[in-house]
């Protein structure tokens, strides 16, 4: 059953409002959450920046035998410091294997061998379409942000993709400015095959909650975090934001999780700084 | 639009007949580019994250090269800086971020803003990475095109008119398409070379491969000027023959602040501090003025920066080899 979120139904956070000092910050708790959706033994095309943390919080955890492979040809990679980059020397040493680029995109990608994407995104819209190329119009932006990368092909072809970006009314517009990899609908059409093999985004994880498609490729909110209610999720979405009934409340991190990823994989906090 | 932007009238890859088949080709970094590098001409620097060979990128800058069509996946700070010194006319990309670190300034203030603002001026030509392999690996197969099944869904198409698409004769499937890229230049970084261009790599591989072979000419860069044995004991390990090749260059460090996997990592505080010295012109101007017009070459480059040895050097994690015998 989905509510409309702006009803005033808060969300069951027992511990909301008791005005402790936070014992995590929103980004451990995004990479924690985006780690749990990872199952071990899966496939998985690494994006950069969170997703790459996630991924390796995950390896360290519950899903050692993760094979994580990244679109710049390492594929099994076990790095042993926290790849600063997607192309990071960490990764190859110790991998299953070592290939080009268009190894990666056709044989991996294309031909159905992912199974989890897992990407960033500067936006994200109400059907989880994402933009990382422009905010403002194309040919004259207001802000040129990288492009695609692999974005495109991953949200194309995984079998399932996640995608990781923080909670603000710039973050998540009803529509993109520039759809770089496709969501669940774009201008009306719900995704189809064989030109769009893969499920699409079906989880995003933000710093605050976590949306999850609909039956019509709509995303609506599915969990928040402790002390996070649906009502001021629903304040930062661009859209008349709905919610799954009932909400589930996700656990925080736990001891484990926070002294993995503070003193083993980000100690120079690249990727948990705010 | 001139031969160099339009991909279905450009010319066939060949080899420039003045290019000996055999035979040393080894050149200073100076001579390879005046000889392979003119004003106007697309160039290709290619190395993902591993293996970009800023020394041609700066040898480029200190002969002046103007007007150039710059491919590559992630222009990275190589493109940033030869866009900050108005090498370019035009950026043909995937993926223009500091990898790690932040945004591409120069590029951005090339790209940003009103129309008619007096910092724009770089056109661009953008696809996604596969897009760009695709491209590349067309252009290395010899075929005008390469199909793919990508875009769906996406505004990409709409932002570059040159991804197209073709039923499929056999599924009636609606493909892709991006049209072949044929470089007039293409220049990769090695860890080893034979004097006649024999290449071999190791590490992240990128789209080295295909580029050369996409190319009119090649420049191969090398950490280690090896003996043809060398190259000839190991074959696997060859990314391009020789006789694809036009110049050799040896430019030990010549990736710096990239990294060559076995030989020295990446420089990430370089790149960290690019963000800074990007985002203002001034500093922009400043950091070139010193480390690329300011130095005849290479070795002048890294004899300003004494420390790199101690805080890059790689480490060691040979593996044992293999057997060739039959």
């Amino acid at each position: 059953m989905v509510t409309d979120a702006s009803s005033g139904t808060r969300a069951a956070a027992a511990s909301a409002g008791t005005g402790r000092p936070a014992r995590y910050s929103p980004n451990e708790m995004m990479a924690v959450v985006a780690a749990r959706e990872l199952r071990n033994g899966e496939i998985v095309f690494v994006g950069i920046g969170l997703p790459n943390l996630a991924c390796n919080l995950a390896r360290a955890t519950h899903a050692p035998d993760l094979v994580l492979i990244y679109e710049s040809g390492a594929i099994g990679a076990v790095p042993e410091r926290l790849p600063v980059s997607i192309g990071d020397p960490s990764l190859v040493t110790g991998s299953l294997m070592v290939c080009g680029m268009a190894d990666v995109f056709q044989y991996l990608l294309q031909n159905g061998r992912i199974e989890v994407g897992f990407l960033g995104a500067a936006q994200v819209d109400r059907w989880g379409n994402i933009n990382t190329t422009v905010v403002g119009d194309y040919a004259h932006p207001t802000v040129r942000l990288p492009g695609s990368g692999g974005a495109a092909e991953i949200a194309t072809h995984a079998r399932r993709t996640i995608v990781v970006a923080r909670l603000s009314r710039r973050a998540f517009p009803a529509s993109v400015d520039f759809v770089t990899s496709p969501g669940q609908r774009y201008h009306g059409t719900a995704r189809s095959k064989p030109a769009l093999p893969g499920a699409g985004p079906v989880k995003v994880i933000t710093d605050r909650g976590v949306l999850e498609p609909d039956a019509t490729g709509e995303l609506v909110l599915t969990a928040v975090y402790p002390d996070v209610t649906a009502a001021e999720i629903a304040s930062d979405v661009g859209w008349p934001l709905r919610f799954r009934d009932p909400i589930e409340t996700l656990d925080p991190p736990t001891d484990a999780d926070l002294a993995l990823l503070r003193e083993r994989l980000d100690p120079d906090k690249l990727f948990l700084k705010g | 639009m001139s031969r160099h932007d339009d991909p279905v009238h450009q010319r066939p890859a060949h080899r420039r007949p003045d290019v000996p088949a055999s035979g040393s080709k080894v050149m200073s970094m100076r001579d390879a580019i005046t000889s392979f590098v003119h004003d106007g001409d697309t160039v290709v620097i290619e190395g993902f994250t591993h293996l970009i060979c800023f020394a041609a990128g700066h040898e480029i800058i200190r002969q002046g090269r103007r007007g150039l069509v710059l491919c590559r996946l992630t222009p990275d700070l190589v493109y940033d800086q030869m866009i900050g010194a108005g090498c370019a006319r035009k950026l043909v990309f995937s993926w223009a971020g500091n990898p790690g670190a932040g945004s591409l300034h120069a590029f951005r203030r090339a790209v940003e803003g009103p129309a008619g603002d007096s910092a724009r001026g770089l056109e661009i030509e953008e696809y996604s990475h596969f897009g760009m392999v695709a491209r590349l690996a067309a252009g290395a197969a010899g075929l005008p095109f390469w199909p793919m099944r990508d875009y769906a869904g996406t505004d990409l198409p709409a932002a570059n008119p040159h991804i197209a698409s073709v039923t499929c004769p056999y599924t009636g499937e609606t493909l892709a398409t991006v049209p072949a890229l044929n470089p007039d230049v293409t220049i990769i970084h090695a860890q080893r070379a034979d004097a006649e261009g024999n290449t071999q790599i190791w590490g992240l591989l990128g789209v080295q491969k295909e580029a050369a072979f996409a190319s009119r000419h090649v420049i191969v860069v090398a950490e280690e000027l090896v003996d043809e044995r060398v190259i000839r004991a190991d074959p696997n390990r060859t990314l391009v023959p020789g006789f694809i090749v036009g110049a050799v260059v040896h430019e030990p460090w010549g990736a710096h602040p990239s990294y060559a996997q076995g030989y020295y990592d990446r420089d990430n505080a370089f790149y960290v501090t690019w963000e800074r010295i990007s985002r203002d012109p001034a500093q922009l101007a400043t950091y070139l003025d010193r480390y690329v017009m300011g130095v005849p070459d290479r070795a002048a480059y890294l004899a300003a920066m004494p420390d790199l040895a101690d805080r890059l050097r790689a480490g060691n994690r040979t593996c044992a080899g293999v057997n060739y015998g039959y």
